[in-house]
C-alpha cells in the first residue's frame, strides 16, 4: 500500500488523456479547449514533480516551474485574444475563425 | 497508510473534476471544477514533497489563471447552447484518440526502469536534512538557473504587455493632453534668456509678445439663428 511512481505516473497519463479528450469534445468553444489544454499542462506538471520527488532531484521541480510561467503567459495571451476576437465578430466558434483561410 | 489513502482520495476526486471539466454543460462550471482540479493537484504535490511548487500552484493558478478564466467566460455574452451542437458527433473520435494514447502510455509504463547510474546522473541533489524544499529551491534557482530565471520574467513581461496591447480600447469619451499642439502653440508664449541676478525690479513685467485673440463675446441669441 505504498505509493510509488507509478501512482503518480497513472494519474498524469489520466489526466493528460482527459486533456485530450476534452480538446475533441468540445471542438467549438475556445475557452475549453484552453482549459483542456491547461489540464494537460497540469499532468505534465504532476510527472515532472514526481519523477523529481522519486529521484530525489530538484531540477525536476524548477522545470515544472518553468512550465507553469509559460502555461500563465499563454493563458493569458490566449484569453486576450478570445476576447478580442469575440468583440470583433461576436462570436467564438472554432469553425468560424477561418478568416486566414488556413 | 494515511499518506497513501490521501493520495487515493485526492487522485479520485482530481480524476473526477478533470472530467467534469471537459464535460460539464455549463462553462462556469468547468472553470469552477478546474479549480477543484489545480487545488488535488496541489494536495498531490504536496504528499511528494513538493510544497513550494503545491503552493505555488494555488496561488498562480487558483488565484490568477482560474479567475481570468471566470472573468472571461462571464463577461463575453456567448450562446453555449449552439456551442455544444456536435457534442456526441465528436466524442467517439476524441474516445478513439484518447484510448489509443493511453494504452501507450500504459505500454510505456508498464515496461521501462531507472537507468542503473541515474542516481550519479542527478544535476542537483535534493540537499535533504534541515533544507527546505522551499530553500533548496530557493539556492538552485538563483544561482544554476538565475538566467532561466530572468527569461521566464521576460516572458511573463511580453505577455502582459501583449494582453494589455490586444484588448486595450481606445476611448473616444476621454479627452486626452495632446502635448503637440501645447508645445508648439506660437503667440502666447515667450522664451527668453534671463541674466542672472536681474529680477523683477531690473527687467520689469514682460509681456507675451502678441496678445492671445480675444474669443468673439458670446452674445445671447448667438446659435439661436436670426431672424430673417
Amino acid at each position: 500500500m505504498d505509493i510509488g511512481l507509478a501512482h503518480y505516473l497513472t494519474v498524469s497519463a489520466i489526466l493528460l488523456v482527459l486533456g485530450i479528450f476534452g480538446i475533441f469534445l468540445n471542438r467549438k468553444n475556445v475557452i475549453v479547449i484552453l482549459m483542456s489544454v491547461e489540464l494537460i499542462l497540469l499532468a505534465v506538471n504532476l510527472n515532472f514533480v514526481a519523477f523529481s520527488a522519486f529521484l530525489n532531484d530538484l531540477t525536476g521541480q524548477i522545470f515544472a516551474m518553468f512550465v507553469l510561467t509559460v502555461a500563465a503567459a499563454e493563458a493569458a495571451i490566449g484569453l486576450a485574444i478570445v476576447v478580442i476576437y469575440f468583440r470583433n465578430r461576436g462570436s467564438i466558434e472554432v469553425e468560424d475563425i477561418s478568416t486566414l483561410k488556413g | 497508510m494515511i499518506a497513501a489513502l490521501a493520495f487515493y482520495f485526492f487522485a479520485a476526486i482530481l480524476i473526477a473534476s478533470a472530467v467534469m471539466v471537459v464535460s460539464s454543460r455549463n462553462p462556469v462550471h468547468s472553470v469552477l471544477f478546474l479549480i477543484l482540479a489545480f487545488f488535488n493537484a496541489a494536495a498531490l504535490f504536496l504528499i511528494a514533497g513538493a510544497e513550494f511548487l503545491a503552493m505555488i500552484l494555488v496561488i498562480v493558478y487558483v488565484g490568477a489563471v482560474a479567475v481570468l478564466f471566470l472573468f472571461v467566460v462571464m463577461m463575453l455574452d456567448i450562446d453555449f447552447a449552439r456551442l455544444r451542437e456536435g457534442f456526441q458527433r465528436y466524442a467517439p473520435v476524441g474516445a478513439v484518440v484518447g484510448a489509443i494514447l493511453f494504452l501507450e502510455l500504459l505500454l510505456v509504463l508498464g515496461s521501462w526502469t531507472f537507468a542503473d547510474q541515474s542516481a550519479e546522473l542527478r544535476l542537483s541533489p535534493n540537499p535533504g536534512g534541515d533544507v527546505t524544499n522551499a530553500m533548496a529551491i530557493g539556492r538552485i534557482l538563483y544561482t544554476d538557473y538565475v538566467y532561466l530565471f530572468q527569461a521566464s520574467g521576460l516572458i511573463l513581461l511580453v505577455a502582459m504587455i501583449g494582453a494589455i496591447v490586444l484588448t486595450h480600447r481606445k476611448s473616444t469619451a476621454s479627452r486626452r493632453q495632446n502635448i503637440g499642439a501645447q508645445v508648439s502653440r506660437s503667440g502666447s508664449v515667450l522664451l527668453e534668456k534671463v541674466p542672472s541676478g536681474a529680477g523683477i525690479g531690473t527687467l520689469g513685467i514682460r509681456r507675451p509678445p502678441v496678445a492671445e485673440v480675444e474669443k468673439p463675446a458670446v452674445t445671447h441669441d448667438a446659435g439661436h439663428g436670426g431672424h430673417h
